[in-house]
């Protein structure tokens, strides 16, 4: 018995150190404080939390197309918290991922209704189009960062609108604007990159899917390589920072830019570069949504949220690779469960937002996690004693 | 002629309220000190209970009051996290960003039977306009002056706010605990009281700001109402050079754009211009004085660092 106790302690304390030593440690701890959060406003508002919580596990997991969606939902957001990662790692906060993703959008929009080429040449190339234009979009404010000393936060809010209004410009051209809508036409059917999308819709794909359960409900969604995509994008941005020259020039810049400079790094450069990769990333997230989902792109009112939501991954992420893909898929499951909560029992689905907000509030605050996790081990150790 | 100069005007006058209750609340947080990129979560939320206490009660100023008071709720949640936690100032205000909206979206379903729109506030209970009537309607003077109580409330306070800073031992504390804390420290000044008083004012001005949209320019609250005025706002302050009077101009030149975008949509508007160009002309511009003359002003130094007593 005596044995056990002791056991039970060393474990919670193996815990408890291995949880406060790094970052990952940190979002676990926050994102677990995230769901009490939930649990406690959905209960305030005389909702059964276990139940809600019942009812987005089951709304993500049980069916091969909810799972789909997830993964069609978590790819835009992985992306674009690559983009901001890559920032935060040199140095930079990159608000603008939001109008990058626009500018990528609109360049997909434009090379994938204009030109007409061949499926293998035109993907990569309204890919590489989307992430260059949003890449040269991400380069102004790294341009007038180093030159001008214009703080990133703020010309790129500057930018975010000016994108969106560069967008609700372009979509009601003549020519381009679909008639009396306010969407474009939609891309050429060589640059969508939907799963079998001709397949799907052939004779023979529908009578094989007819028997076919798991792909026939899967593939109902407009599942795309885009997630593919976001993964490969993932290990670049892994391998470039961690073990390459510029990578290593970047991270400097970041770390302490007057080093750098004594290093015979050229910061103003670097700032450049930083920004024009993060757009670049961005840029992809909003070609490959425009490829694989909306076909189109269309009139906004208010910003969508792409690259904000991306700061929020980015963060309960660490800013790692590997962290921004299991974060995004988090993030994706929390708004497509949450999402189900409306339906199913009334629960404002908002609440995930909220969730969403105490996770990254959590995360900002360190101090606060070692404070608790300081009294627990505390209060073991009184138990333990006693 | 007049009269769409009177139009233009008016028009300016009213979109620039909300920008300016918020970027008062940027430039009294900022001056002690900290952050806050969450002005955008507090509108929103003031923006919500305005619409909704304005509506139930049918009393705005008891709306706007318990806007503030939203906006201050949840500026403590910030200060708490930056000023104890020694909070990322910057990570905490984007969490703000998503608790307030998430907030309100969630609130808005309880209180309206699922919806996210509130319900439209009656005329009458809408916030007054102190000088209706005075002037004959539609005359340049009507179009320029009869204007929503908030309107004249925000300029009043970006005078109380400059007088506050500038003329006040308080203000003079608030400057140096945002310059130098550990001066500030040294001579008996309580930095964190400062700071917690700065932050929470901070929200409420910017609740205030998400009222004066919801109770006066329009009636309701819906989702889009806020949308990115907050963030205007925090531009518009550091366009403004951290100060009331600066933060002022600056959410006018926004203001302007708005106001001519609504005057060239008429239909009887001398002349067609893309109202999208027009609408990217205050950000295009904002980023040319950027590089030219407000460079070299420069944010309050310890702006951004958590403070930390017996630190060296």
């Amino acid at each position: 018995m005596k044995n056990k106790t002791f056991a039970d302690k060393t474990f919670a304390d193996k815990t408890i150190a291995y949880l406060t030593k790094g970052t990952l440690g940190f979002s676990i701890i926050s994102i677990f404080l995230g769901f009490i959060i939930g649990a406690i406003i959905l209960a305030i508002a005389g909702f059964n939390p276990i139940q809600a919580y019942g009812v987005m596990i089951s709304g993500v997991i049980s069916r091969p197309s909810y799972i789909a969606w997830t993964i069609i939902g978590s790819t835009p957001i992985i992306i674009t918290a690559l983009s901001i990662a890559f920032a935060f790692k040199t140095g930079l906060f990159n608000i603008g991922a939001e109008g990058q993703f626009i500018i990528g959008g609109i360049t997909a929009a434009i090379v994938g209704y204009f030109v007409e080429l061949p499926s293998f040449l035109h993907i990569p190339l309204v890919l590489l189009a989307a992430m260059t234009a949003a890449g040269l979009w991400g380069g102004i404010a790294g341009f007038l960062k180093a030159k001008f000393g214009v703080h990133e936060v703020i010309s790129t809010i500057m930018l975010n609108w000016i994108a969106l209004y560069l967008n609700n410009y372009i979509v009601l051209i003549e020519g381009f604007r679909r008639a009396t809508s306010q969407r474009t036409h939609e891309i050429q059917r060589t640059a969508n990159i939907v799963i079998l999308e001709q397949w799907k819709r052939s004779p023979e794909g529908r009578e094989w899917l007819r028997g076919h359960d798991f792909f026939g409900d899967a593939l109902r969604t407009p599942l795309n390589w885009g997630f593919v995509i976001a993964i490969i994008l993932a290990i670049i941005v892994w391998y470039t920072l961690n073990k390459t020259t510029l990578g290593y020039e970047l991270k400097a810049v970041g770390y302490n830019r007057h080093a750098a400079e004594y290093g015979g790094i050229n910061v103003s450069r670097s700032m450049f570069t930083s920004m024009v990769i993060s757009g670049a990333l961005a840029g992809a997230a909003g070609g490959l949504h425009v490829m694989g989902i909306s076909k189109s792109i269309a009139s906004l009112a208010a910003m969508e949220g792409f690259g904000f939501n991306g700061i929020a991954v980015a963060l309960i992420g660490g800013n790692s690779s590997l962290g921004i893909i299991f974060s995004g898929l988090l993030f994706s499951a929390l708004q497509y469960g949450g999402s189900k909560i409306q339906p199913a029992l009334g629960a404002p689905s908002e609440v995930i937002h909220i969730m969403i907000g105490a996770i990254v509030f959590f995360i900002a605050m360190p101090k606060l996690i070692k404070y608790i996790l300081h009294n627990i081990k505390k209060k073991r150790g009184a138990k333990n004693a006693g | 002629m007049l009269d769409s100069l009177g139009f233009i005007i008016g028009t300016t006058l009213m979109y620039s309220t909300p920008l300016i209750y918020a970027a008062l609340g940027g430039v009294i947080t900022e001056n002690s000190g900290v952050t806050n990129i969450g002005l955008e979560g507090m509108m929103t939320i003031g923006a919500l209970i305005g619409a909704t206490v304005g509506f139930y009660s049918g009393n705005p100023w008891l709306g706007f009051l318990a806007a503030g008071l939203a906006g201050g709720v949840l500026a403590l949640f910030h200060a708490i996290a930056s000023v104890t936690f020694e909070a990322d100032q910057v990570v905490s205000g984007i969490a703000i960003n998503f608790l307030g909206p998430g907030l309100a979206l969630f609130l808005s379903r309880l209180f309206f039977e699922g919806a996210t729109m509130t319900k439209a506030i009656p005329l009458d209970s809408k916030m007054p306009r102190p000088l209706h009537g005075i002037f004959p309607r539609n005359s340049f003077l009507d179009l320029v002056f009869n204007q929503y109580a908030t309107v004249y409330m925000a300029f009043l306070l970006v005078f109380v706010l400059w007088y506050l800073l500038y003329r006040t031992k308080l203000g003079l504390r608030i400057r140096a605990v945002g310059e130098h804390p550990r001066a500030a420290d040294t001579l008996g000044v309580n930095i964190y009281r400062i700071r917690y008083l700065c932050v929470i004012l901070s929200g409420v001005f910017a609740g205030f700001g998400g009222a004066s949209m919801s109770l006066a320019i329009v009636s309701n609250f819906r989702p889009t109402l806020v949308s990115g005025h907050g963030f205007i706002a925090l531009a518009a302050m550091i366009f403004g050079k951290w100060k009331p009077q600066g933060a002022m101009w600056a959410c006018l030149l926004f203001g302007v754009s708005n106001g001519l975008v609504v005057y060239l949509g008429r239909a009887d508007a001398p002349f067609q211009i893309s109202v999208q160009i027009l609408s990217m002309l205050p950000y295009v511009l904002t980023l040319i004085v950027l590089m030219g003359f407000v460079g070299r002003a420069s944010a309050p130094a310890a702006v951004g660092v958590p403070y930390e007593k017996g630190e060296r």
